[in-house]
């Protein structure tokens, strides 16, 4: 049983926006409704038509939030699952936060959205009783009804909504358990799958308001470069183009009444350009300031005995990651309709608050005045976690004094992106006589995207590494440590953030150490895990158990320990991210001396699964990304330009490069946590410990085909 | 400025625009069709795929004026009620995450079927290289293409 607290009503209460809702939440107020709709709390409205509408205060990037979390509310409502139908929330303050990212949404909303479910069930169930005059416990919520045994009576949703609008909302609700779920757990078809296959989902580029223009920026090529000065002439001449101007100081805004015009336009626009601090930046730079970095002494992140005490066999070595571009296929845009005393904006954003207020600092109003719309996204992987489209629409909006949709190109999106940081990590170790670790020092070495946006993590720890960074073994002694470099390189999360490095670092190296011990990498890996404990990482807690089940999974489906085909060889990596465990087994062979990888079976322990079909594509999903990673994606600078620009020279993974992928998962009753980010860090360090298997050569560095 | 008549799923529809419009900007902001997607503005990604006389075309590459007068296919197009095998079967193979590069992807699925209506893996894998996934759903595809080619997909 979970109690609901009076605030957490209260505060939802202002939801439903009319004045007579606010009345209802006031400590001695008793209604949800506003004349016409049920509506006891921000997540979920129930009209007298039968509609049961539920709110999402995540943004959908294909994760499937747009299902799952309805899900969750409609199994605590007995809600009828084909009369759910969904509201997009935009930015505001009855959600708490509303970040889509770090695998959080499940995990976040599972208690509010249960808990929103039962109330208005109960209250549901009250109404009837009342209405029927006839003991409350002789009423029952089911399938989007209220039945009454002794009489056979019925009565729909819908049809209790006014009365229940009535009724107090109850502080404390009984949640179901997991034996009793309905819904909670089912492959049920995604709500949004139909307008994604015949042209009418709505994505940000494809939302427009009436008269609204577009525009396309130059942006200065050189990292932390400025305009100098322009001349558009030759743009003015371009039909259709009708503004022209600087937005900031390293920006200019070609405005026409199309897409292509603007573009047409800023092709012609010749800019001198103040390229700045950065001009003569380079890649081997930025890899030179990450092996100075490896010398310094790193703060904390996970200590436990004394690794300089241990004496035997020792190991080392070091691993190098690139700058790598997120690339989701819908490019940045957002629309915006800037009106003097307030503006508009509607975006494809993982951040529609912080792009509220980022939008008001931009352009001067109170974030009150901002409204900021959640469009349906195509592909985030973290890159909309950033405000800057949001801004720029905001800002040539005002410029123009009209509405406007601002959209970037492929080479926009690719050179004047947030990177994922390049990083540089040395691993030792000290084996005992049989081979085992007595010790194990992990040093990470990376600029901080935290710090670089202007929020340091206290005593300099990046925020991030406390959910991407654990170790989760047993070690006797071990030591993770972390050295903050600077970098002018823009910095942004990407698809599991550090986990992606620490990970991919962490677990070659455990492989190399089983090498060199002579032993099974799964063996040597089960081993570390074998005695059950808990092992506490900043707030999160967790279980080597967990980890071991995981790992036996992968390894019993893939068949760790039958025979392979000729010149096949399997490769094994776990990780744990954001309360997440996974585990990866890889069968590849070599091609002229490049991995072809056959086969990914990815066991993952996620808590209670709110829909297998979801959790499978976020894993198929998850490998396929991590498989563009960990074979080709790299972003390099010269002169201070990013020197990739489109899908040729930072190509992702195609239908003829793939694996086939499997996924499992852990039967729990454990509370949910999250599956978008988890199954990418193993993916890296199977494949690369599965190349070691076939050539015995180790790769230490991303891309493997670089 | 010029104007062109473009036939677009059966319907004559005239535009006036600048003659090396790409068809994909034409569809999108002219005639406000904006299944059509964006992706990479070079021929790379296969977001914008549509049919130009049958065969699939990227539209972010093909300006208008080699278009005009041919039959254009879009994915508002490709069956009226949303009813075509290859939309079925990808809502049965529940094969969108974002859904962005799906439009492209169906509109390529569409050509191969209507030229090869039983593509063997490798006829699909080949074809279907040229557009691009980030969600990762080849998997999934793959599978709707032979479940929709099973059941009579080359329509």
């Amino acid at each position: 049983m979970s109690p609901l607290s009076r605030r957490e009503f209260i505060t939802a209460g202002v939801a439903a926006g009319a004045g007579l809702v606010i009345g209802f939440y006031l400590p001695h107020g008793s209604n949800g409704t506003n004349g016409e709709v049920f509506s006891p709390n921000a997540y979920l409205k129930i009209t007298p038509d039968d509609k049961v509408i539920v709110v999402v205060p995540r943004s959908e990037m294909g994760q499937g939030v747009r299902t799952s979390l309805p899900m969750i509310l409609a199994e605590e409502l007995e809600a009828d699952w084909k009369k759910i139908e969904i509201e997009q929330a935009g930015a505001s303050t009855l959600f708490g936060d509303q970040t889509t990212g770090g695998s959080a949404s499940v995990r976040t909303t599972w208690d509010p959205m249960r808990k929103a479910g039962a109330a208005a069930r109960e209250m549901l169930i009250s109404a009837a009783a009342l209405q029927w005059g006839v003991a409350r416990a002789s009423c029952k919520a089911e399938n989007g009804a209220v039945l009454h045994s002794g009489s056979n009576r019925r009565a729909s949703y819908g049809e209790l909504a006014n009365k229940a609008a009535t009724l107090p909302v109850p502080t404390d609700v009984i949640l179901k358990t997991a034996k009793d779920y309905k819904i909670i757990g089912k492959p049920i078809p995604r709500l949004d799958t139909p307008a994604k296959v015949n042209g009418s989902a709505e994505y940000g580029i494809d939302f427009r308001v009436p008269d609204m223009k577009y525009a396309v920026l130059a942006r200065c090529p050189v990292i932390g470069g400025k305009v100098a000065n322009f001349d558009d002439k030759d743009t003015k001449k371009i039909s259709g183009v009708n503004y022209v101007g600087k937005i900031g100081d390293s920006s200019i805004a070609v405005v026409a009444d199309s897409v292509w015009s603007a573009m047409e336009g800023r092709r012609l626009l010749q800019v001198s350009w103040d390229e700045g601090p950065n001009k003569d930046l380079n890649t081997a730079a930025v890899i030179d300031s990450l092996h100075q970095g490896a010398s310094k002494k790193g703060v904390p992140l996970y200590s436990t005995g004394d690794v300089t005490k241990a004496s035997g066999r020792r190991i080392e070595a070091a691993y190098e990651l690139p700058f790598m571009a997120h690339a989701p296929m819908e490019p940045g845009n957002a629309t915006a309709h800037y009106q003097g005393s307030k503006c508009e904006v509607w975006a494809p954003t993982q951040v529609p608050q912080d792009v509220r207020d980022s939008v008001a600092t931009a352009v001067g109003l109170d974030p009150d005045n901002v409204k900021v719309h959640v469009l349906l996204i195509g592909g985030g992987f973290g890159r909309r976690l950033e405000h800057d489209y949001g801004v720029e629409a905001a800002q040539v909006s005002k410029a123009i004094n009209g509405p406007v949709k601002v959209i970037w190109t492929r080479e926009d999106d690719m050179r004047n992106s947030t990177y994922r940081p390049a990083s540089y990590h040395k691993l030792s170790a000290v084996l005992d006589g049989q081979g085992w670790p007595v010790a194990f020092s992990h040093h990470v070495v990376a600029p901080s995207i935290s710090a670089q946006k202007g929020q340091p993590g206290e005593g300099g720890v990046d925020p991030d590494l406390k959910d991407e960074a654990a170790l989760i073994y047993s070690f006797p002694n071990a030591l993770l440590e972390y050295v903050a470099t600077e970098t002018p390189v823009p910095l942004g999360w990407m698809r599991s953030v550090y986990a992606l490095q620490v990970g991919f670092a962490s677990e070659c190296f455990i492989d190399e150490l089983a090498t060199a011990a002579g032993k099974d990498p799964l063996a040597y890996r089960l081993h570390l895990l074998s005695k059950d404990e808990d092992i506490k990482y900043f707030d999160a807690t967790w279980h080597t158990a967990r980890m071991r089940g995981v790992l036996q999974l992968a390894a019993d489906k893939a068949g760790w320990s039958k025979p392979l085909p000729a010149s096949h060889y399997h490769g094994i990596a776990c990780f744990g991210c954001f309360s997440t465990y996974c585990a990866q087994v890889v069968e590849l062979s070599m091609e002229q001396n490049q991995p072809r990888v056959h086969r990914v079976v990815s066991a993952i322990d996620c808590g209670q699964v709110v829909n297998p079909n979801i959790l499978e594509q976020q894993i198929q999903g998850g490998v396929i990304y991590g498989l563009t990673n960990a074979l080709r994606a790299k972003i390099t600078i010269e002169k201070g330009r990013i020197v990739q620009g489109n899908f040729d020279d930072y190509a992702p993974i195609r239908m003829n490069e793939i694996p086939k992928v499997e996924a499992y998962f852990v039967e729990s009753t454990e509370p949910p946590t999250g599956a978008g980010e988890p199954p990418i860090p193993p993916l890296a360090p199977a494949i690369c410990n599965a190349i070691y298997a076939a050539t015995k050569k180790r790769i230490r560095a991303l891309p493997i085909l670089s | 400025m010029a104007d062109f008549t473009l036939r677009v799923n059966g319907s004559e529809r005239k535009v006036s625009v600048a003659p090396e419009t790409p068809l994909l900007w034409v569809l999108r902001d002219t005639l406000q069709m904006t299944g059509t997607k964006f992706g990479c503005g070079a021929g790379l990604c296969g977001a914008c795929t549509v049919h130009v006389e049958g065969t699939a075309t990227r539209s972010c590459s093909t300006p208008v004026s080699q278009v005009a007068g041919k039959n254009i296919t879009t994915i508002e197009g490709l069956s009226p009620n949303s009813q075509h095998p290859l939309q079925l079967a990808w809502i049965a193979e529940e094969v969108p995450q974002c859904g962005y590069c799906q439009s492209g992807q169906i509109m390529a699925a569409a050509s191969l079927l209507a030229k090869t209506p039983n593509p063997t893996e490798e006829q699909i894998t080949s074809f279907m290289a040229v557009n691009i996934c980030r969600c990762g759903t080849y998997e999934r595809i793959r599978r709707a293409i032979q479940r929709a080619a099973s059941n009579g997909g080359a329509r």
